[in-house]
């Protein structure tokens, strides 16, 4: 009983957080038809920053929640600066091609911003960790949680229904659906896709920052962390569906619980039964979850 | 060229040698690539079959004590193909983004099974044992050139039969299926079967390319089946494009020269200088530097009146 109840939150805490991350990838794929690998890079801008914000803020003795805003906030403008230095500056030059010359033209950008990273913030790691710190624990019956994963779920849980009434109750939101949905129907109605796409990229830049804003106190921030967390946002998202945000939720649901499930049980399954969990999801439904399979236009 | 590459070793430094035999076994795993990318397919995940050559030849030779250098090299290469033709039935149902996900997906389940192995040494991966020719076992600089001259005759044998591939019809097809698939099913030609041929021939020249640089390196580890290595293969497919057989060793040579240049010149920094000659590839030389080539001898061929 112990063990499932620990599965269950640590796979909610995993979840969480691979939501986060995913949500801006499938929101930019969805629309502009772009796996962005570039991701990875927002991921790891966003930590660095947080870092740099803790520092900051601790440095300076502010009080614990006021920090934490900072916090979220320097993610997020690390975000929409790269994302508008990005889709202005390279992403404008390669629209019209090949969905995959675009995917190699994020993976070079990615490569770049990795030593972006090193100019700006040095080859060394940072601990951010006094937020998580700070939080403090609370006891449920045997099991242990932080209080940082508490709000890390929570944070989650606001984006998914931020996203959801965003999408289905703004002006705004009702064109990305449409664009989505189908580009040149949606230019031929008038709709300014151009300004779409450059938005959407910039949301989902801060949105992919954030993630590593949020994630900064949990782990160590240091070279490489980019990496990693792009194979598994592009596992959520393949599994939930490109550009679905249902989808990433419940990719997100699936990945989490498995792989909590893996590590408390099967421990020597845990780095692959994510590849596992994708690769079955693609055998039964190709496209992934919550997307109808598309028609061929001849 | 590769007679004269042959030719040339001897007068070579250790370092060159090394370097190219090296660029020419990565250069077969980007002629699979080449292969799948002329009917318009990206795999993200040829790291999956070079790693099984790699650790094919490996394992035998740690478990077997066998280690005859040809023979090790035809059981990479049967390994990754066997893997190919089992994969390829999952994978000829894709294109596309999804073709390279699945395929980045089955190769980070390979890396993360290797990682957990901890009697394959995890993450610090294990040594290959010194590989003999035939019953003849060189040392130092004699295996650096046994090894090199290896790469280069299985190199040489790979591009003359992908060459035959190229003109053959299955070969030519792959254009129009990049261009457009249903019309070509249209023919009554099958296209998921030619596809599943490409991976299986991929996955055996990945495999082939994995199990030389194995002998070459003498390490094995899960980092060789990591999407970064993947990531790197497609890069130089990039770099090369698909026009020609020999754009693929042309641009592996192109690619180490750059890397190892990078990495003396500004080691801290040689992931930028990559992603910058990636980027700018892309943009100015879509078609790689074959096209380059293609687009002199053209300009050469005009001013001839």
């Amino acid at each position: 009983m112990l063990t499932a109840s620990a599965i269950l939150t640590d796979g909610l805490v995993y979840a969480a957080y691979l939501f986060i991350v995913a949500i801006g990838l499938t929101l930019i794929f969805g629309v502009m038809k772009i796996l962005n690998v570039t991701h990875g890079s927002f991921y790891a801008f966003g930590a660095y920053g947080a870092a740099t914000a803790v520092g900051i803020y601790t440095n300076a003795d502010w009080p614990a929640a006021a920090g934490f805003l900072f916090m979220i906030l320097m993610g997020l403008a690390v975000g929409l600066v790269l994302g508008i230095i990005l889709e202005r500056g390279i992403l404008r030059l390669v629209y019209g091609k090949d969905e995959v010359i675009i995917v190699l033209v994020t993976y070079a950008t990615f490569l770049i911003l990795e030593d972006v990273i090193v100019l700006i913030w040095g080859p060394q790691s940072y601990a951010a960790y006094q937020p998580m710190v700070s939080a403090g624990n609370i006891e449920i019956g045997d099991l242990v949680l932080s209080n940082y994963d508490i709000v890390l779920v929570a944070i989650a849980a606001l984006l998914a229904g931020l996203a959801y009434w965003a999408l289905k109750f703004t002006r705004y939101g009702r064109l990305l659906t449409t664009v989505i949905f189908d580009r040149e129907t949606a230019a031929a109605f008038g709709v300014n896709v151009t300004l779409v796409y450059t938005v959407t990229f910039i949301i989902g830049a801060m949105l992919g920052a954030l993630g590593g804003a949020v994630m900064a106190p949990k782990i160590a921030v240091t070279l490489g962390i980019g990496v990693e967390v792009i194979v598994l946002a592009f596992a959520v998202v393949a599994i939930g569906g490109m550009g679905s945000i249902e989808g990433a939720l419940v990719g997100a649901l699936i990945v989490g619980i498995c792989r909590a499930a893996a590590v408390h049980l099967v421990p020597q399954i845990e780095l692959f039964v994510i590849y596992g969990v994708m690769a079955l999801v693609l055998v039964v439904r190709p496209y992934g979850l919550f997307v109808r399979a598309q028609p061929r236009k001849i | 060229m590769f007679l004269f590459a042959a030719a040339a070793a001897p007068l070579l430094p250790d370092w060159v040698v090394s370097l190219v035999t090296i660029a020419f076994a990565n250069a077969l795993v980007v002629l699979g690539l080449v292969v799948l990318w002329r009917a318009g397919l990206v795999s993200f995940g040829q790291a999956l079959y070079y790693c099984i050559g790699a650790y094919a030849v490996a394992l035998t030779a740690r478990w077997t004590g066998f280690t005859d250098a040809f023979a090790l090299v035809v059981i990479g290469g049967v390994a990754a193909g066997l893997v190919a033709v089992l994969i390829g039935f999952l994978l000829a149902r894709y294109r596309e983004i999804f073709f390279a996900m699945l395929s980045l997906a089955l190769s980070m389940i390979l890396y993360g099974v290797l990682v957990k192995t901890e009697s394959l040494g995890s993450t610090d991966g294990f040594s290959v044992a010194t590989p003999t020719f035939l019953g003849y076992a060189p040392h130092a600089q004699a295996l650096g050139l046994s090894l090199y001259w290896l790469t280069l005759g299985v190199d040489a044998i790979g591009a003359v039969l992908i060459g035959v591939y190229f003109r053959s019809v299955a070969g030519a097809l792959a254009a129009p299926i990049r261009d457009n698939e249903i019309r070509v099913e249209f023919l009554g030609v099958s296209v998921t079967s030619i596809i599943h041929t490409k991976v299986v021939i991929a996955g055996i020249l990945g495999g082939l390319g994995g199990a030389l640089a194995a002998l070459a390196i003498g390490h094995v580890d899960p980092n060789m089946s990591y999407w970064t290595t993947s990531g790197g293969f497609v890069f130089v497919t990039i770099l090369a494009g698909a026009g020609s057989v020999a754009a693929a060793f042309v641009g592996s040579l192109v690619f180490e020269a750059v890397r190892s240049f990078a990495f003396d010149v500004m080691a801290q920094l040689w992931q930028m200088t990559l992603g910058s000659v990636l980027l700018l590839t892309i943009l100015f030389l879509p078609d790689g530097l074959g096209s380059l080539v293609a687009r002199l001898r053209r300009r050469g061929e005009a001013k001839a009146p």
